[in-house]
């Protein structure tokens, strides 16, 4: 059934900047995981005005973040939004075995 | 032209007033490092040199960089070493600083944080703006 596949959505362009992350968070499904990477880390944060977004669906999306990209822009000392979950390289690719596709929002 | 310096050191003829605007995240794309070269560069010519950090830009210069995870190089602490050069005058937007989060403390550099609108002025009153 196609209703089960189970999709993964990797962001990596800063919310910023560019609607990626936006757009994606519009389509993503309930149930399905979203991955932030490269520049889409500021997303995690909270307190920015894009967090709110980001808090709307992470009740029913898996919201992860890269830790090796939080740290690279120093931001392993700010607050994330609640229900954010922070993913090494080895979560990175065990995100995309769980999941049936990736869709990767550029 | 050739003419328009001289060798001795006491300095250039022609000083203009040069604004470098950072807008982009560091990392993610190379515009960040590329523009921190060019204001090292343009350090060499002593002209009057701005940099201001507004958007993204404000983010490269975030406190505590390590870039060990992403095997790049952390260029942050050179924006430390552009007082060495002279390269003093460095500016934030405060209104890009308040939707990242970000306050006056998180930020590797003094700065002075300006309003868009005394940060247009100061924009209006360049002879060269180069934006990356």
């Amino acid at each position: 059934m196609s209703n089960d596949i189970k999709m993964l959505h990797t962001v990596n362009k800063s919310p910023f900047e560019r609607n990626s992350l936006e757009s994606c968070l519009r389509l993503a499904k309930d149930g399905s995981a979203v991955l932030l990477i490269e520049d889409a880390v500021y997303g995690a944060l909270l307190n920015t005005s894009v967090s709110d977004q980001v808090a709307a669906r992470t009740g029913n999306l898996r919201v992860c973040v890269l830790g090796a990209d939080l740290n690279a822009r120093g931001l392993a000392d700010k607050p994330l939004i609640d229900g954010v979950e922070i993913v090494d390289y080895g979560g990175f690719v065990d995100l995309a075995c769980e999941h049936d596709t990736v869709q990767s929002w550029l | 032209m050739a003419d328009d310096y001289d060798d001795d050191d006491d300095g250039p003829e022609v000083v203009k007033r040069f604004m470098f605007v950072n807008r982009k995240a560091p990392y993610g794309s190379i515009y960040a490092l590329e523009s921190l070269e060019v204001v090292l560069i343009s350090a060499a010519f002593d002209q009057d040199v701005s940099v201001v950090f507004m958007d993204d830009g404000v983010f490269q210069i975030k406190k505590g960089h390590d870039t060990d995870g992403i095997n790049m190089k952390n260029f942050s602490k050179t924006y430390r070493a552009l007082d060495g050069y002279d390269v003093e005058k460095l500016y934030v937007e405060a209104e890009s600083l308040a939707a990242r989060g970000l306050t006056e403390e998180d930020l590797i550099v003094d700065v002075e944080v300006l309003s868009s609108s005394a940060l247009s002025d100061l924009m209006n009153s360049q002879d060269v703006v180069i934006s990356a």
